[in-house]
């Protein structure tokens, strides 16, 4: 009995461990044995992303919007006349496996694309992956620029089309009495945090913006009790907030137990949408500033029909918002390149990127991408969470602004040591 | 004078948070000496019982009495993740009393099956809590100086939580039969305790006080499947700190911790705030190896 017990257990744990590891594993449904990205009738590309751990929050819905243009582009007869065929890799929240993944997807499923990565730092860790293997990455999530690599396209925005507009909005409208900007600067302990306020410390040695206070949490950090209390202290006229993941949930709601309200600091966040203000409920965030290129109440057909085909898939309870349209352009600005070059040859399909032509009517409106950096053309939009937990805008720029990663238009930046 | 209440009442509701958080560990790794990875995810269990629970009010009760679901969520989240607590105990933990390094392995292997089943149920999104009315607010006493009603909810409940766990543990006889196994497992059997119901029940008790964390941490933080890993190396750090197998312990420990984190944290930055404290704490156990409060025992080799 004992030993039928021990070996019950065994069988058991065994059984457990499997489990865990097919949960971190992720699954992948590709066809077997297939040399080349291509085959007859169909062309395989690889999907990259978080679907475990605790950047699976934010990445999941990611994967859902390439999906969908994926079946999309397939319904309308696919690319080049091919089906696309999709290989799902989960990167699980580590930067080193994402760039174990991303090296299988390039050199094992010979992959004819990726679209992934969220983190900067899972980002930084595959870029060599890509650039050794001639691999070509769309890249979905806005993040702090000073980057453009040869094997990159950044669907999303550099600091030129969201931080720096952002600012200058806070400027013109939420600066107090004496004409003076003061600023709480609070994000999480890592790179894109660290480098945006960077920026905004650069531009505001050019303007009269007076920066109050600066901190960094360690990520996943959930006790704002004291942060709270500085902020209270130093008394902004505004916060920017660049916190990244749950911890967006935990400062919103202290601020307000904390008895302090959009009226008396406005929040202005950089990295929390709509699917992070359903995650902890609309009233903490209603009045608070968002700055995006894209927001689900944007006006335009595309996004009206892309809003509605993602809820009837998803589920009615769902929301899109900026990276989720990113990654979903991704899918159809690669389709618009290789019809132009004729071919899915990394090489040819990144030639026809640099050609200038590549564009797409997206969500947010017409993207066309540069170039010279791999980044799109874009327009930078500020708006306000109302009590449904939707963003809507207050204000937007005239024009599509040019991404400029290295910020190189404006003379701060060379002055503080930034850019190229 | 403002501020320095301020931060006092700062860290005292950190240290009620962690400790609240840690309580359920005090007994199941402090007590029973399991060391359980999985403890976090008791307190994701309580998290979404309440969730669950919540939505059950919305739709069915009528709107003045939905705050009442608060209550039944704190029952029910004691009730479930002790369900949880005691499947696990009775499928795995069991059979690995004295192998340390094995459970460790092994609940932070539950840890992940448990937080993609989480995953799977209710998708890998955040959910929200809506809290009841009665916490929403603050007591505004100057510009500077408010105090938030859920910190002082939490800290009323870590409060009355210890007191239950104190009164069980030292004042019913349960209680003396589960310090007489957890400290002479073969003299409490030979007297007729069984050492079995008790190992059982003990950890279901713990898990069950995760549970009742999780609830109320709705308040405050973030609700999905990995909120668990958020919590579960300063709960560990609470009852190593502390002292092993001590209820005074893990007050002392949460009291330190808390305080010392929100202080330096104050004077520093969030971060180094971090690093100070698991400095101070490298110190005091260099100084006090076991924890600052040990239970005195005969035994030579322990």
């Amino acid at each position: 009995m004992k030993s039928f017990m021990r070996k019950a257990f065994s069988i058991f744990t065994a059984a457990a461990i499997t489990l865990s590891l097919a949960a971190c594993g992720g699954n992948s449904n590709e066809t077997e044995g297939n040399s080349s990205s291509t085959n007859s009738d169909t062309v395989k590309v690889g999907i990259l992303h978080s679907m475990t751990g605790t950047m699976a929050m934010s990445e999941m819905p990611l994967v859902d919007a390439v999906e969908m243009a994926i079946d999309e582009i397939n319904e309308n007869g696919g690319v080049l006349g091919k089906q696309i065929e999709y290989v799902l890799e989960d990167g699980a929240s580590d930067s080193a496996i994402f760039a174990e993944k991303a090296t299988k997807l390039l050199t094992s499923d010979n992959v004819a694309t990726v679209f992934g990565c969220w983190t900067s730092a899972s980002r930084k860790a595959v870029l060599p992956v890509f650039e050794g293997n001639n691999g070509l990455l769309w890249y979905p999530v806005q993040y702090e620029g000073l980057e453009s690599s040869h094997n990159i396209m950044y669907t999303s925005c550099p600091p030129n089309q969201q931080a720096i507009p952002a600012v200058d909005y806070l400027y013109e409208n939420n600066k107090g009495d004496d004409g003076k900007l003061q600023l709480f600067l609070l994000g999480s302990d890592y790179v894109y945090p660290r480098t945006t306020n960077t920026i905004i410390k650069a531009i505001a040695e050019e303007k009269v913006i007076e920066i109050v206070g600066e901190e960094y949490l360690p990520l996943g950090h959930t006790d704002m009790s004291t942060v709270l209390t500085k902020i209270q202290q130093t008394k902004p006229d505004a916060i920017i907030n660049t916190i990244n993941g749950d911890s967006n949930v935990a400062f919103f709601k202290q601020f307000k137990d904390a008895g302090l309200t959009a009226n008396d600091i406005p929040i202005m966040s950089f990295s929390c949408y709509e699917e992070d203000i359903k995650g902890m409920g609309a009233e903490y965030a209603e009045g608070h500033l968002f700055a995006w290129n894209y927001f689900q109440t944007v006006d335009t057909p595309e996004s009206t029909t892309f809003t509605e085909k993602y809820k009837a898939l998803y589920g009615e309870d769902r929301v899109t918002g900026d990276p989720i349209q990113d990654a979903y352009i991704g899918v159809y600005l690669w389709a618009a390149a290789c019809e132009k070059a004729g071919s899915f040859d990394v090489d040819k399909v990144i030639e026809a990127c640099e050609s200038g032509e590549i564009e797409y009517m997206a969500p947010e409106g017409l993207v066309t991408i540069d170039p010279e950096t791999h980044h799109l053309y874009k327009v930078a939009r500020i708006g306000k969470a109302n009590a449904e937990g939707q963003i809507e805008e207050l204000w937007s720029t005239d024009e599509r602004i040019k991404p400029d990663p290295w910020l190189t238009g404006y003379s701060w930046a060379a002055e503080a040591g930034l850019g190229q | 004078m403002e501020l320095f209440i301020s931060q006092i009442f700062n860290g005292l509701s950190v240290s009620s948070i962690l400790l609240l958080a840690a309580l359920g560990l005090a007994i199941t790794f402090g007590l029973m000496g399991v060391i359980n990875m999985a403890h976090g995810e008791f307190i994701m269990i309580g998290a979404y019982t309440t969730y669950v629970i919540q939505n059950i009010f919305k739709s069915n009760v009528p709107e003045k009495f939905f705050d009442t679901y608060f209550i039944v969520s704190i029952i029910m989240s004691f009730v479930i993740a002790g369900i949880f607590g005691l499947i696990l105990e009775r499928l795995i933990i069991r059979h690995l009393y004295g192998r340390v390094l094995d459970s460790l392995l092994v609940t932070w292997g539950v840890s992940l099956v448990l937080q993609q089943l989480a995953r799977t149920i209710f998708g890998s999104s955040n959910v929200s809590v809506i809290p009841p009315s009665f916490v929403d607010n603050n007591l505004k006493v100057t510009q500077l100086l408010s105090f938030s009603y859920k910190r002082i909810f939490i800290l009323i409940m870590a409060f009355i939580c210890v007191a239950l766990v104190a009164f069980i543990m030292y004042k019913t006889r349960a209680g003396r039969n589960v310090r007489a196994t957890m400290q002479n497992r073969a003299m409490a059997a030979s007297l007729g305790v069984n050492t079995n119901i008790i190992d059982a029940g003990t950890f279901a008790i713990g898990s069950g006080f995760a549970g009742i964390a999780g609830c109320a941490l709705t308040f405050l933080g973030p609700i999905g499947p990995t909120i668990g890993t958020s919590y579960i190396v300063d709960t560990f750090m609470t009852v190593v700190v502390g002292g092993v197998g001590r209820i005074v312990g893990a007050i002392t420990g949460s009291f330190i911790i808390g305080m010392g984190t929100s202080s330096f944290e104050f004077f520093t930055s969030a971060s180094l705030g971090k690093v100070i404290t698991f400095i101070v704490v490298i110190i005091l156990l260099q100084i006090k190896p076991k924890g600052i409060f040990t239970i005195s025992t005969r035994s030579l080799d322990d």
